[in-house]
């Protein structure tokens, strides 16, 4: 049995058809849609390599069946920056140095803007860190990752003042 | 993963209808099930997808001034409603100490409610599991048991039930909003999850096709709100499910304990009220030697099922803590790190 469904992913709309319910929305990214920014590390919802945002919101892309998002906007790493100009997330983690390997980066800078735009951790790291923990880093960058999340959380704020002013 | 039919009907009567059928399953965030799935633990024939049905993504007071909590509320929009938290603390505390923020954004309410033991022998589909498979035996009992359950365990099986969220609920007297074939009822939480028994693979009291439609909470629920904490002890501060955990809250009144309400996490296959050590502490002083007593009543039939003796004290332990963080008063805010013993002061550094 086919499923069509639509989704808005990267302000696009892509309209799909699956031949199987089983997959997941990480995996319609990845293998269907050839976005392959978004990693899979676990599959399990473990270690949140595979966090988008979904209608706003991160969650684990890889415990989301597709066919149960029919009709959702999808963000993911490849649609945060606009163009050459990166996102201020994105910036910030360069700036900190908040990766090595990074394999855990894209999961890691999609939670950061959805963590910043909760708005329940403010400039509070631990807050910060507490908000974070979904996602693992192997290479243990977290010290950065934390710096790199106050720090765009902060210019965040700033302009979002600067454009209510 | 095993192929299954998928369907995603528009009414409760239709989802119902299409669960009530052998081997069906609803899905909602599927945060728990497709990992089950994945793991071959879970294999059902067809999935009824219940995240699009009308009305039950809702938190609203009733008229009588109880509280209902639709069932596909997501765990993070119920801990971070403003209204909700400042009246049940204890139960936005637990919330915000399960998973993560990602998971938290995603799970419901009632799914929550569903979501099966951790028991990694419960998992591991090689090992023997009289919960998966009826009949086939226990490995956990003489496995790697030292986080199994310490309370209302049996010879069958010894795992625990993995909520937060169900332990400040079953102590404030929620109760289930149920609808299935035969209509609506409502069970109160504390008789919804069963304990093991001879039959570890019935774990509620639910009946093919039936939804859990809504949660409910008693408008006298909210009269603890200014003495109510739930605290939790993990292997690790944060994304870790419960070695022990409590939820403790107290009406006081001129210096003396109205009301008290306990319950326990990670300690059994339900959450488990702890209504002798409540009786006890009615009427005295909140002071530590009456915490004490009350958990040395809360654990009095507690028996190791393993390696796990530790767990006894270790639960006494965390109900004094979090009956004396209680009587000291509900904080203004959800503390950085929710329900951590060692939560420490905000803004502070780790390594400063």
């Amino acid at each position: 049995m086919n499923f069509s469904i639509s989704l808005t992913v990267n302000g696009a709309r892509r309209d799909i058809e699956l031949e199987d319910p089983r997959v997941t929305l990480l995996d319609l990214l990845r293998e269907r849609l050839h976005l392959t920014g978004t990693k899979k590390g676990c599959d399990r919802g473990q270690c949140g390599a595979c966090t988008v945002l979904v209608n706003g919101r991160r969650i684990n892309s890889c415990m989301a069946l597709a066919v149960s998002h029919d009709g959702t906007e999808v963000l993911t790493i490849e649609g945060v920056a606009h163009g050459d100009q990166l996102h201020p997330v994105q910036a910030a983690f360069i700036a900190h140095d908040g990766l090595q390997c990074g394999f855990c980066t894209p999961g890691q800078i999609m939670s950061a803007i959805g963590l910043i735009d909760e708005g329940q951790a403010g400039n509070d790291p631990e807050r910060v860190r507490e908000g974070m923990s979904g996602n693992l880093c192997r290479c243990g960058a977290y010290a950065g990752i934390t710096d790199a999340v106050l720090e765009a959380q902060n210019n965040l704020a700033q302009s979002d003042q600067r454009r209510s002013a | 993963m095993k192929t299954f039919d998928y369907v995603r009907p528009t009414t409760i009567s239709d989802a119902i209808a299409a669960a009530a059928q052998p081997g069906a399953a609803y899905l909602a965030a599927g945060t728990n099930l497709l990992d089950l799935m994945k793991g071959g633990v879970s294999r059902p024939d067809r999935l009824v997808d219940v995240t699009r049905l009308p009305g039950l993504d809702r938190i609203e007071p009733l008229a009588d001034g109880d509280i209902r909590i639709g069932a596909m509320v997501r765990n993070a929009d119920l801990a971070h409603d403003a209204d909700f938290a400042r009246a049940f603390p204890a139960i936005a505390e637990a919330l915000l100490s399960g998973a993560s923020a990602q998971l938290r954004n995603a799970a419901t309410v009632g799914g929550n409610l569903l979501q099966r033991t951790r028991c990694a022998y419960f998992y591991d589909t090689a090992s023997a599991c009289n919960k998966r498979q009826p009949g086939a035996g226990c490995d956990a009992r003489d496995g790697e048991n030292r986080l199994h359950a310490v309370l209302g365990w049996s010879e069958a099986c010894i795992a625990t039930h993995p909520s937060d969220f169900c332990v400040p609920l079953v102590a404030l007297d929620a109760v289930v909003e149920i609808e299935g074939r035969s209509g609506r009822r409502e069970v109160a939480l504390e008789a919804f999850h069963r304990l093991p028994g001879d039959a570890p693979e019935r774990e509620s009291v639910l009946e093919p096709g039936d939804l859990i439609t809504a949660l409910r909470l008693p408008a006298e629920a909210r009269e603890f709100s200014a003495h109510a904490r739930y605290l939790k002890v993990r292997e690790r501060t944060s994304y870790a499910f419960a070695v022990a955990s409590a939820a403790a809250a107290l009406r006081i009144e001129q210096g003396v304990i109205r009301d008290a309400r306990l319950a326990l996490g990670g300690v059994a296959a339900k959450p488990w009220r702890a209504r002798a050590a409540e009786q006890y502490l009615a009427g005295r002083k909140p002071d530590a030697v009456s915490f004490f007593h009350a958990a040395e009543a809360a654990l009095a039939d507690a028996k190791p099922s393993g390696n796990n003796g530790f767990k006894i004290e270790l639960a006494r332990r965390i109900i004094v803590r979090a009956l004396i963080l209680a009587a000291a008063g509900t904080p203004q805010r959800v503390p950085a790190l929710p329900g951590s013993p060692f939560s420490s002061v905000s803004g502070v550094l780790h390594d400063a």
